[in-house]
């Protein structure tokens, strides 16, 4: 029993260490973003291989899903002689939700994964050590491009998911089921509301990428420096990840209906 | 503890180091003088902490208690601004080359270059490619790390630990899984560096003959604490049993030093300092 709640205790305190360690390394991280900004070159690269390599994948789960989203609202739609606002029913779902939630998804399992692994590794062969003995700040050198560059690919990445899958809603709808071509658009154009939706959408993309990117680097920063601690972190990066997802959609979406 | 050097000669002095990894104590209160200008070697067996000690001259790991100045400066107590500032006249040669593996071979020696300097581009070259060919690696400057044997990544880091022309250089197993040839160069090049420029040098290494051939002050570690020290040929003659042993060439051999235990310890204690 006693020992039940030692154990208890003591991984409570481990839980508040890591948060705190957590809450540094964001610190340490945005402390190094005036000197980013003189080395654009630096957000540049990761821009690169956080946000364009993430670009396939995201761009055929968008189609994809929103062909589903077309097939599927359609049935519903069409039982109430509702087809007209398949549009605006693909639209809202992707923008308001889907976009930014599988997005995120995605993103934690493509980049994120990447990001600690690479992070993870840099640690165990030393590299990060290297640059703290050549006067090289790591937090401020490595990881600020990175979670700068997570942070701004993730709302680019789910605004062409949603963008994409409207399209795909758009060939199934009007390629395959013959919904007016013109009402589909202009039911979308009249019906979905910046502010209510889309710019509701992109405040929760900006979140999901300041979440999955945090996490990435702290997983990768903080993990035991041998193989395993670093497939380790790949993992855990991913699972939480998308628990945190998942979760912040959830009271997001709450806040934003009041 | 003879040959300590006189106060203001002395780059390096560790006084009372005492670290703890979990409940496994490292060091013991260890007293260190590096003095300016030569080359001091740091031997032991592996696992000692000989890497812990120069990570903790670094400023990347803190002393659980004792002091740790460099050049006047208490390593611990400086501001981050000021550790960096003193960092760069440090270079280290890192056991593991620590190489950074998304840069070529010429962009890692250019790397504290480019980072601290503001010379430019055509001087950035020259200046690298003649550390590169200070260790010999000229024509291997388009590699990449990964496309580099052990010994090669290790004299590329030594190329980039020297870039910046620090007073002071930590070579940590320099000479590791080097060939000969390759390693009576790195041997020279240590000593050239060391007595051209004035720099100080310590030297972390197994390889004793290479070790004392170039040592001018040279310290046996082993069990936490500091059991011999003096110039090459005093620890040559020495009484000290485990020195001998050490010294005599069976560095990874005698189970005591793989594995001291208290007793023997205190045996060591009554021989050596
Ligand atoms: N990150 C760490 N966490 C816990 N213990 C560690 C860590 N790094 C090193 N140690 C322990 O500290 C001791 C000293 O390690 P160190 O790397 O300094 O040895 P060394 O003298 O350099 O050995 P070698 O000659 O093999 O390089 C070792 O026994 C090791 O088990
Ligand atoms: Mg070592």
């Amino acid at each position: 029993m006693i020992r039940q709640l030692a154990a208890l205790g003591r991984s409570g305190l481990a839980f508040s260490a890591r948060l705190g360690r957590a809450n540094l390394l964001m610190l340490g991280m945005l402390a190094g973003v005036p000197a980013m900004l003189r080395r654009p070159r630096l957000l540049l690269e990761q821009l690169f291989s956080v946000g364009v390599l993430t670009v396939l994948i995201i761009a055929v789960s968008g189609v994809f899903v929103g062909m589903v989203l077309g097939l599927q609202g359609y049935y519903i739609l069409s039982r109430f002689g509702a087809e007209a606002t398949l549009g605006v029913m693909v639209a809202a779902s992707l923008v308001r939700e889907l976009g930014p939630v599988v997005t995120a998804l995605l993103f934690a399992g493509r980049a994120g994964s990447a990001l600690s692994a690479e992070i993870g590794l840099m640690k165990s062969t030393e590299q990060l050590s290297g640059l703290e003995m050549m006067a090289v700040n790591p937090q401020h050198r490595v990881l600020t491009p990175r979670l700068i560059a997570g942070i701004l690919s993730m709302p680019l990445l789910a605004a062409m998911f949603s963008m994409l899958g409207v399209y795909g809603g758009w060939f199934v709808g009007v390629g395959l089921l013959g919904v007016d071509d013109g009402t589909y658009w202009a039911q979308m154009q009249s019906q979905i509301d910046w502010n209510e939706d889309i710019l509701n959408g992109v405040i929760k993309s900006v979140v999901f990428g300041v979440v999955c990117t945090w996490i990435a680097i702290f997983q990768g920063y903080d993990c035991v420096p041998t193989s395993e601690g670093v497939s380790r972190a790949t993992t855990r990066t991913v699972v939480h990840s998308s628990l945190a997802v998942l979760g912040l959609d959830f009271v997001l979406t709450a806040l934003m209906f009041n | 503890m003879n040959h300590a050097a006189a106060p203001n000669d002395t780059l390096v002095r560790i006084r009372g180091l005492t670290f703890n990894r979990g409940s496994r104590v490292i060091f013991d209160g260890v007293d260190i003088d590096i003095p300016r200008g030569g080359v001091t070697a740091i031997m032991g067996p592996s696992g000692t902490g000989k890497t812990t000690l120069l990570k903790l001259i670094g400023g990347q790991l803190r002393p659980d208690a004792g002091t740790i100045e460099v050049d006047g400066l208490n390593v611990h107590e400086l501001s981050t601004r000021e550790l960096y500032e003193l960092r760069m006249r440090m270079g280290m040669l890192f056991q593991t080359g620590a190489l950074l593996t998304d840069l070529s071979v010429f962009d890692n020696v250019a790397y504290p270059l480019r980072e601290h300097t503001r010379l430019n581009a055509s001087m950035i070259r020259k200046l690298v490619l003649m550390k590169l060919e200070a260790v010999g690696l000229r024509g291997a400057r388009r590699l990449m790390p990964g496309e580099l044997s052990g010994g090669m990544a290790r004299r590329v880091a030594m190329a980039r630990a020297i870039a910046l022309d620090p007073m002071m250089i930590m070579y940590d197993e320099p000479f590791t899984g080097q060939d000969p040839i390759s390693m009576g160069v790195l041997v020279q090049l240590i000593r050239r560096l060391n007595d051209a420029a004035g720099v100080s040098s310590i030297v972390v290494s197994h390889d004793v003959q290479e070790t004392l051939s170039i040592a001018d002050l040279v310290y046996v570690i082993s069990g936490g604490k500091v059991i011999e020290s003096g110039a090459p040929d005093q620890l040559r003659s020495s009484e000290g049993a485990s020195t001998r042993q050490f010294i005599g060439g069976l560095p990874d051999g005698p189970v005591p030093f793989h594995y001291p235990s208290a007793g023997l310890t205190a045996d060591l204690f009554g021989d050596g300092a």
